[in-house]
């Protein structure tokens, strides 16, 4: 390394071989490599200048030059969410550190591993409301799964090898370094990766056999059982869907997906019942009702997913699987805890589930799959769409139309937050993890367009689309710019209904049609936006626009913005209002029953 | 979960000292919304590499267990014990506590005082300051017999905590 000044042995008391390098900066690179790092996001500024002088000096990291702090950290969560690997962020002092603390947050509440490296002022100037100061570690505390400031040359490496172990071990998450300036400046000592274990931190992932046991004597004698799968089995690789799908094919249980666990199991295989929750399937939600007994695989219990609490799968024993012991009896009291990597435990339930003597009762679980067909017969995802000449387009038809269109491709989808997000997770099919990247926990408008571009530079040759909402899309709109500056082909599809669509649905059903501030006046002509930005506009007014808009984004390599206009009126069925129950569900106007939505005033009060 | 029934909780929480790391615990706290009856911290190894914090707590069994786990969840944290859970425990705090008074009122203050085996570490002709070391009740007892007694000022640490026994939490 062209940095070296002289060889030997620091004080950094890792044990493990040190040799002093010119510039923290250098130091911190190298730790960088050394983790496998090939790309980072990021901006610069003048905190940070010392680290983009060294990566200006190399080439085996590759910077990505964002437009605003938010977007490097969910193209680093894109990034991070379709590789398996950790995402890594690198913003200035002050407003740089502030504009990623919505992306911090979040890859926190979503599980991504990030490091994020923020440059701070010197340390003889911190405390002192220098230029660009922030209380960075203060301000991230609550928003990172860890963070740490770097005071002492001697402790740099050693940091950044430990916030990537912390980051993609556990319950993977955010973690953050501030740097100083003096000490990316000042010489440091580079050390390798400690291979001890951690002083302090050493999650369990190996699960206890005796919870195992229990589960699988559980899980035997039930008649109408239900898997119930989370983030937590995408984060655990892609083993652990392997692992889930011959789970459940062993078992030949229901298997139903939270929103971020979409793709764990395969959207075509008979044995899914679909998403469950607010605007999950009718049969996923009465299964979940009437189960006897339920798994639950690296999920959370959201309030999405429950519904009313003490109406949640009120007769069923629980088994939950997780790798954070915080999740287990948080909102749900469970009968049986299995703390573990969901693919650690999917092993182990499988080996016990065929070394277990017992047998099913193949009578009772065929009798519930009967009624599971019942509830399925409701397709309740169904929706009616006009193919006459000039007819308004569904959202929900252009999502299928654009399914259809991309299969047998490798096909990767982010979305923004609001209806179109909930359209992308009933009709776009996924069948492998990875492939869907989503603001779940934080529900943060503007992920989705800068998370796209963080999956383009992960999988340059594979088709990134983002399903997008004409409001959410402004949020992060900037970057378009770095979609041109590195020609990512990335595919912006937005349903276009002129409202920030969910905002307007709840205003419909449950405040009297008053649409409060939730028309999207003024909208820019999508068209000329992406024409500006270098990139292919195309727009889809009548249903006979839309599969020829369809064909030409797919088959254009360069950004496109497929502005499509759908039906102002479409609201997200089936739905669970807020305070009510599983088998209280809303079906949409297709269906009989369709209409009034029962909120009571403490359902009102939930958001 | 029917679970509704109260308690109080005194949690120890063995962590590496280093910046922040009560931060990060009191923001749990806060973010939360779990209590915080009592804390007191400080370093407890030789080096001073670890701190032990100890906090008093109150909520339901399912929110005291999930307190344990969030603050097991925090990377610095290499113990957590419930005291108060897991077997009997001595519970001690320190009070420095100021009365002002002369005459009568200051005379039953101090035969108060060597009732309650609380020290006189400084006096003045119209002042007694008390030491008492005690559970966190008979600091209060105390404190309630002062208060017509001319208490001026007090000055808590708060609950220190150990387990019986000879077993050690690490």
């Amino acid at each position: 390394m062209d940095g070296t000044i002289t060889t030997g042995t620091g004080a950094t008391g890792t044990g493990t071989t040190t040799e002093m390098m010119a510039s923290g900066a250098q130091a911190l690179l190298r730790a960088l490599k050394a983790q496998g790092v090939d790309v980072i996001f990021g901006y610069p500024g003048g905190a940070v200048l010392p680290i983009y002088d060294a990566i200006f000096q190399q080439n085996a990291i590759r910077h990505i030059l964002v437009r605003h702090e938010q977007a490097a950290v969910h193209a680093a969560e894109g990034y991070a969410r379709s590789t398996g690997r950790v995402g890594v962020v690198l913003v200035t002092s002050g407003p740089g550190a502030t504009n990623a603390v919505t992306g911090l947050v979040d890859a926190l509440m979503d599980s991504i591993p990030l490091v994020c490296l923020t440059g701070q002022v010197p340390t003889h100037l911190i405390g002192n409301d220098a230029f660009q100061e922030a209380d960075t570690t203060g301000i991230t505390r609550q928003a990172t799964k860890h963070n740490y400031l770097v005071k002492r040359s001697q402790d740099l490496t050693r940091v950044v090898h430990e916030a990537f172990h912390v980051a993609k071990t556990g319950r993977p998450g955010p973690v953050l370094i501030d740097l100083p300036k003096d000490i990316l400046i000042n010489p440091a000592p580079y050390s390798e990766a400690s291979t001890a274990q951690h002083r302090s931190y050493r999650p369990r992932t190996e699960p206890d056999p005796a919870r195992i046991a229990e589960a699988i004597a559980l899980l035997k004698r039930s008649e109408r059982p239900i898997v119930y799968a989370g983030g937590g089995v995408i984060n655990a690789g892609p083993e652990a869907a392997k692992l889930l799908i011959e789970f459940v094919r062993l078992t030949g249980f229901p298997c139903t997906t939270t929103l971020m666990g979409l793709g764990a199991y395969p959207a075509s295989d008979p044995q899914f019942v679909g998403m469950l929750g607010m605007h999950g399937t009718y049969e996923a939600n009465m299964v979940m009702h009437g189960a006897d007994v339920m798994l639950n695989i690296g999920a959370r219990f959201d309030d999405r997913v429950t519904g009313r609490l003490n109406a949640f799968s009120p007769g069923s024993k629980k088994i939950h699987a997780d790798i954070d012991p915080s999740s287990i009896n948080k909102s749900v009291a469970v009968d049986v805890a299995i703390i573990g990597d969901a693919a650690a435990t999917l092993r182990a339930l499988i080996a016990a589930w065929k070394n277990d003597a017992g047998k099913q009762d193949r009578e009772a679980i065929a009798k519930w799959w009967q009624q599971i067909d019942f509830w399925r017969a409701k397709d309740s995802l169904r929706f009616t769409q006009n193919r006459e000449r000039g007819s308004i387009i569904k959202p929900q038809y252009a999502i299928e139309q654009l399914y259809k269109a991309t299969r047998g491709r490798e096909t990767f989808i982010t979305t923004e937050v609001g209806q179109h997000q909930m359209w992308a997770a009933q009709h776009f099919k996924f069948d492998k993890p990875n492939h869907w990247m989503t603001s779940g926990g934080l529900g943060t408008m503007g992920y989705g367009l800068p998370a796209a571009m963080g999956v383009q530079v992960a999988h340059p040759d594979a088709l990134v689309i983002d399903i997008a909402g004409e409001a959410s899309i402004l949020m992060n709109i900037q970057e378009m710019g770095t979609l041109a500056q590195y020609r990512l082909p990335v595919k912006i599809f937005i349903l276009n209904n002129k409202y920030m669509g969910m905002v307007r649905q709840w205003q419909e059903l449950l405040h009297g049609n008053r649409y409060s501030e939730s028309y999207s006046e003024a909208l820019p002509d999508f068209v000329k936006l992406a024409e500006s930005f270098h990139a292919v506009g195309l727009r889809a007014e009548k249903v006979e626009d839309l599969d020829r808009v369809i064909a030409e984004m797919l088959a254009v390599d360069r950004p496109v913005i497929a502005d499509i206009c759908v039906d102002e009126k479409e609201n997200v069925f089936p739905m669970i209002p807020s305070g009510a129950a599983h088998n209280e569900m809303l079906l949409g106007p297709e269906h009989k029953n369709g209409g009034n939505p029962g909120v009571t005033d403490a359902g009102l009060a939930l958001v | 979960m029917s679970d509704t029934n109260m308690r109080s909780a005194t949690i120890s929480v063995l962590v590496e000292n280093e910046s922040g790391v009560l931060a990060r615990v009191i923001g749990l706290f806060s973010g939360r919304g779990y209590n915080i009856d009592s804390l007191t911290v400080a370093p407890v190894e030789r080096d001073g590499s670890k701190s032990r914090i100890t906090v008093v707590t109150s909520g339901t069994e399912m929110v005291i267990e999930q307190i344990k786990a969030q603050l097991g969840r925090l990377v610095p944290v290499y113990k957590v014990a419930d005291l108060s859970k897991e077997g009997p425990h001595l519970a001690r705090e320190l009070a420095l506590i100021k009365v002002v008074g002369t005459g009568n009122t200051r005379q039953e203050a101090l035969r108060l005082a060597d009732a309650f085996r609380a020290r006189v570490i400084d006096a003045s002709t119209e002042s007694f300051i008390f030491e008492l070391t005690g559970a966190t009740d008979k600091l209060d007892a105390f404190l309630d017999l002062m208060r017509p007694l001319g208490l001026a000022e007090v000055s808590r640490t708060g609950v220190a905590a150990i387990a019986r026994g000879k077993v050690a939490i690490e």
